[in-house]
């Protein structure tokens, strides 16, 4: 079953992909949406038999790579931290599935788009379900691609292609450290094999190695090369850029893989490799500090764009920092269950965004949208449940809210209660980051759905719009999966926070992850850090109702402003300019360089262009007298000359 | 049938050969004379492959010593016809032999001047190819390693486009020179050893620890140029501009392949201490090679020069994977031969598609190819991917398996190859935007066709091999592990020997250990 759970998306693939020209669309949509319905329902039962019953599984597949004392193997391993990934990758990709074939009805890209689909799914689930880091590196290449060829899906746009390979590459630049990461484990452990390698990991706490040429801290080096390689993945603090333009993709694309699973692989992997960064407190601070800093940021910049899809981006690359600020802290526990409540108020999110792009004929500037609850009641009470999680609203002396309220809090509180320097920092900009949170999603959901309609005016003269008599709602196998994640978004909080961060998480976690909410704190938690979240949420919404109900003009007087710090900020904090001068155009003329200059003047000049060019003269020469083509044979005979002379020098000396 | 299984490697060597015997004497109009060549070529050629698979399926993977020996007399004086392959060169055999029919199919009908002569270079080549992986005399081993230039020089001079004249003289001059060393230093050690048995040379002869310094300079030269490694690379870009399509294969496919194998045979076993003075040497080469060809490749606006390369990067993680001296640097650096084999000559193949249609190699010439070939497409990314050395694909084992030799011997190393990942992520993916991607603009395209069957019957086979190289790399570690630990063994005893009679001056016959 565990194996069926793995392969069945893969087969689907498969088969969408190599027979979709001949079975056609409708057929495709069908099986890959059956086999992950399926796959989904044996997750579920996994979650159960794992994360409740407690059973734990290996399941041997077969020999990878093994050369000399180097072996790993394809396995699928399901304990409890899979377990959650599995529901997770699997209940979300089944959904997105459905959606899509009410999203992309009228592309004709579909068999080609449902097998890329469950390709990734396929992928995602080679990485949660690895029992070696040379697993999780296939799965997160493999996610990778996947997450390039659907951000290019649209392949006649000029600019998502260059979304695409600016993900890859991006990407790549972050799975350089991880590669190097795995070289390390195996140079230091001999094994790559998750049980060995954390059962040996306490022995190496505090020893060194030669890496680069300085004699390092072991198991720092490696959880920070580990760390690089999920920054890329999920969009930190540096090598965030990718993520916002990966929104040219289709929207379900954006809610399954940059949203709900790819981007929170990251997550995961520091969290599998708890062991290791338990034994590396550097490492962890870091890790703190990255996520932390990436929260702030990324909600900063939501705070002021005006693409729909891109709001929300910045939200998820904001709400991924918390969860590694949680990790970071050795809150291993909380950052899971915020990946876990995420994953369904961020699909939820995209996919109702993805509804009123669909109603607004994939108008994605909310500047020209407003005034559609009316016109989509389901819609708009999707998304106002997707924000009260993703604000994480909720009343918090009686411990009662959307499922938000209780993975952003328990954040919160552990940076709080972790109360080393660098978690005091990751406690006030987490703090700060909810305020904008706040924010940013209201202003969304109010420029989107109240106010005055602004879809039918022409945009500086010109273009058409569309009018609200025709905004219509979704067809329905796009409304159900949004009811079932926002389901999901309202009690998932409540019902799963005792075992992922509660009082019963030993229980349940397991040893799968080191610790689940940090380490016994001295600290209490006292009544103003548990309401500052709630109290910054509401300051938010205020904010965001001032200036887009009360006084709409406002706002656009402050962008013709252009003020310096909104300038900053609607840049994306100059980060594409800054890698464009430092890197893309450096490395291009490089090239250009060492092609040019190195081998055509350096080594060809000194080399056989100068012979070359002497024997050339003779060949035209030769030429001239000879009639066609007698000059090649010259060459050959040449080399016979050669051959035979050297059989007569051997054979003369020859004892 | 025993009298095929004890002279099988003869036989795949010889039939090419036989081949292009009857197509030179067969008779005829043009039109019958270039359809019978084909045929036999195919025919010839495909046998030889299922013969090249029955070598595979009756190797015996257990065991270091060499297989399917045959010798016989032949000069004399220690120089014989002597035969036999081992878990090094055994897969070569196999590569030369799955990849030789396809390049037949390729040139079915993209060349269509003198296609018995072509045919016949063809047969030639792949006999003297063959030659190379079975020879087990240094003299005999010299004629099929320089013997294979010839024919490919024919090929690139012959069939090739325009600047054909200019890449063949370049090909020849650095080939040439690299060559002429070699000859010295296999003539030195005939005189020194008294046998030209590379067997007894790699097991009982022992040059003097400087003596292996001038001989693996010598060898160097060669192999360094058939590689390619920097900065003696600048011939291959040429050469595979030039070549046609099923010529490039054959370069990028065996030809390079022939230098690393080298090493593996000569040079690491032959030459230990010297392999180890000179192993920094090859490391800085091969990571240059990486980065530097890396960054060229970006800045390429002709296909085939881009993957030509491409190909000098990937040949980087080879000479840096066997110099690592280490059982995963090795294995990889074999494995990365192999798998840049048929991902390389794929590529190529690729390549060869819309050059059959369009006539063109500029990069700008193309565009939005998926609207009108996604079959082509779903192809050429898979083969592009391979090359970015995505896990799941044959080029990612090899490159993983190089660096972790490297990581072994030096983290700095590891580190500068390990660039080279990004590095090959952005030339190819930005080629392949380029050419498949985006709107189908060009006037010329409008019309341009999906692969044709037999382009599928090319390219797939391909394909499945390229992503089970990937998944189940298992079959290729089972023939060269055991053969690769002895090789490791051997060099530490040669190495621990020069350590313990440094400055011993044996007398020729006293040269033997």
């Amino acid at each position: 079953m565990y194996t069926a759970i793995v392969f069945l998306p893969i087969a689907a693939s498969a088969i969408a992909g190599l027979l979709g020209r001949f079975i056609g669309a409708r057929l495709c949509e069908l099986v890959t949406t059956v086999a992950l319905f399926v796959s989904a329902a044996f997750s579920i039962f996994a979650f159960y038999d794992v994360a409740i019953l407690g059973n734990s599984h290996v399941v041997p597949l077969w020999q990878w790579i093994a050369s000399g004392d180097f072996e790993v193997n394809w396995t699928i391993r399901v304990d409890t931290l899979t377990a959650v990934m599995l529901v997770v990758v699997t209940g979300v990709s089944s959904l997105v599935h459905l959606y899509s074939i009410g999203y992309m009805r009228d592309d004709p890209g579909r068999p080609r788009f449902f097998s890329f689909l469950s390709f990734f799914t396929f992928a995602m689930l080679m990485l949660v379900t690895a029992n070696n880091f040379l697993q999780v590196f296939f799965g997160w290449e493999g996610v990778g691609l996947a997450s390039y060829l659907l951000i290019g899906f649209w392949y006649k746009k000029p600019s998502a292609n260059e979304a695409a390979l600016k993900a890859f590459v991006v990407n790549r630049v972050g799975d350089f450290g991880f590669m190097l990461g795995i070289l390390a484990i195996f140079l230091v452990f001999k094994t790559l094999d998750f049980d060995a390698v954390f059962a040996a990991a306490p022995a190496m706490a505090g020893k060194t190695f030669l890496f680069a040429g300085y004699n390092v801290d072991i198991l720092t080096t490696i959880c920070l090369l580990l760390f690089m390689g999920a920054m890329g993945k999920s969009a930190q603090l540096g090598l965030h850029t990718w993520l916002p333009d990966a929104m040219e993709g289709p929207t379900p694309v954006s809610a399954l893989i940059h949203a709900a699973t790819m981007v929170t692989a990251g997550v995961f992997l520091v969290c599998r490799a708890s062991p290791l960064y338990e034994h590396a407190p550097v490492a962890l601070g870091f890790v703190t500090f990255i996520g932390a800093s990436t929260a702030f940021m990324a909600a900063s910049i939501g705070l002021f764009q005006n693409d729909i899809k891109r709001v929300i981006a910045y939200s998820t690359c904001s709400q991924l920092g918390y969860m590694f600020a949680a990790a970071g802290v050795s809150a291993y526990g909380a950052a899971m269950f915020h990946l876990f409540t995420h994953a369904f108020f961020k699909a939820l999110l995209f996919l109702a965004a993805g509804s009123v792009i669909t109603a607004m004929h994939h108008e994605q500037d909310m500047r020209k949208m407003g005034g559609l609850a009316k016109a989509l009641p389901f819609t708009w009470a999707m998304m106002l449940i997707g924000n009260l999680a993703l604000t994480g609203f909720g009343i918090p002396l009686l411990g009662i809210g959307t499922a938000g309220f209780y993975s952003k809090d328990g954040i919160i509180n552990a940076a709080y209660l972790a109360g080393t320097p660098i978690a005091t920092y990751a406690f006030v900009l987490t703090v700060a980051a909810a305020l904008m949170t706040s924010f940013y999603s209201w202003r969304q959901f109010l420029m989107t759905f109240h106010g005055k309609y602004r879809g039918d005016e022409g945009h500086h003269g010109h273009g058409h719009g569309v009018k609200l008599e025709d905004v219509h709602e979704s067809p329905l196998t796009m409304l159900v999966p949004l009811a079932v994640l926002a389901l999901g978004a309202l009690i998932a909080g409540a019902i799963f926070a005792h075992l992922y961060i509660g009082a019963d998480s030993g229980g349940f976690w397991r040893g799968a992850v080191a610790a689940a909410y940090g380490h016994a704190g001295v600290r209490e938690l006292p009544l103003w850090v548990e309401l500052a979240p709630f109290v910054v949420t509401l300051i938010g919404f205020a904010i965001a109702f001032y200036y887009y109900i009360l006084n709409p003009e406002l706002p656009a007087q402050m962008a013709a402003r252009k003020g310096m710090l909104y300038t900053f900020v609607y840049n994306k904090w100059y980060f594409d300019e800054l890698y464009a001068f430092l890197f893309v155009r450096p490395a291009m003329r490089l090239g250009r360089f060492l092609w040019k200059f190195g081998d055509g003047v350096t080594i060809d000049g000194l080399g056989p262009d100068g012979v070359a060019a002497r024997v050339m003269d003779a060949a035209r020469g030769a030429i001239r007298l000879q009639s066609g083509y007698v000059y090649h044979y010259a060459f050959a005979m040449l080399i016979g000359v050669v051959a035979l002379a050297s059989y007569f020098v051997i054979v003369g000396v020859a004892p | 049938m025993s009298f095929v299984m004890s002279h099988i490697l003869s036989i795949i060597i010889f039939l090419p050969l036989a081949g292009a015997l009857a197509i030179l004497a067969t008779r005829g109009s043009e039109v019958t004379l270039a359809s019978t060549a084909r045929w036999v070529a195919m025919i010839v050629t495909l046998a030889d492959f299922v013969l090249s698979l029955v070598l595979w399926a009756n190797f015996d993977g257990s065991t270091a010593a060499f297989q399917f020996v045959e010798r016989a007399a032949w000069i004399g004086r220690g120089i014989d016809y002597h035969m036999g392959v081992d878990g090094i060169s055994m897969l070569f055999v196999v590569l030369t032999g799955g990849l030789m029919p396809i390049c037949i199919l390729a040139s079915w009908k993209s060349i269509q001047t003198r296609v018995a002569e072509y045919m016949i270079a063809f047969l030639l080549l792949e006999s003297l190819m063959m030659g190379v992986f079975a020879a087990l005399d240094l003299f005999l081993f010299y004629v099929f390693f320089e013997g294979g230039l010839i024919p490919m020089f024919l090929i690139i001079g012959v069939w090739g486009g325009k600047r054909r004249v200019y890449a063949s003289f370049k090909f020849f001059l650095f080939t040439l020179l690299g060559s002429l060393l070699m000859l010295l230093a296999v003539l030195a050690m005939y005189l020194y050893a008294g046998t030209a048995d590379i067997e007894t040379l790699i097991n009982t002869a022992h040059f003097p620890v400087a003596m292996q310094n001038l001989l693996w300079l010598g060898f160097f030269a060669s192999f360094a140029v058939k590689m390619p490694m920097w900065p003696v690379h600048t011939w291959l870009p040429d050469a595979h501009v030039e070549a046609p399509t099923a010529g490039s294969v054959i370069l990028a496919a065996i030809l390079l392949k022939m230098g690393g194998y080298g090493f593996l045979r000569f040079s690491l076993p032959m030459f230990a201490s010297a392999s180890v003075t000179f192993a920094p040497l090859i490391f800085v080469l091969s990571i240059v090679a990486i980065i530097y060809t890396s960054l060229v490749a970006l800045a390429q606006d002709d296909v085939k020069k881009l993957i030509a390369y491409s190909s000098v990067a990937h040949m980087g993680f080879v000479t840096m994977g066997l110099f690592t001296l280490t059982q995963v640097g090795i294995d990889g650096g074999i494995f990365q031969m192999l798998s840049h084999g048929v991902v390389s000559g794929a590529l190529f193949l690729s390549v060869g598609v819309i050059y059959d249609r369009m006539h063109t190699r500029e990069i700008s010439a193309y565009g939005g190819l998926v609207n009108r070939m996604p079959v082509y497409g779903a192809c050429f990314m898979v083969f592009a991917l391979a090359n970015v050395g995505l896990p799941g694909t044959g080029g990612f084992v090899g490159e993983f398996l190089t660096m972790l030799g490297a990581f072994f011997v030096n983290t700095w190393v590891a580190i500068f190859a390990a660039t080279g990942a990004i590095l090959s992520a952005c030339y190819m993916l930005y080629l392949y935007w380029r050419v498949i991607f985006g709107e189908l603009v060009k006037p010329a395209l409008r019309t341009i066709k999906d692969l044709s069957f037999r382009e599928t019957a090319i390219l797939a086979p391909l394909v499945v091999v390229t992503i089970l190289m990937g998944v189940y790399p298992k079959p290729v570690f089972d023939v060269t592990s055991a053969s690769v630990a002895h090789l490791i063994a051997q060099h530490r005893e040669a190495v621990a020997f020069d350590r313990r009679v440094p400055h011993t001056r044996l007398a020729r016959q006293g040269g033997v250990r």
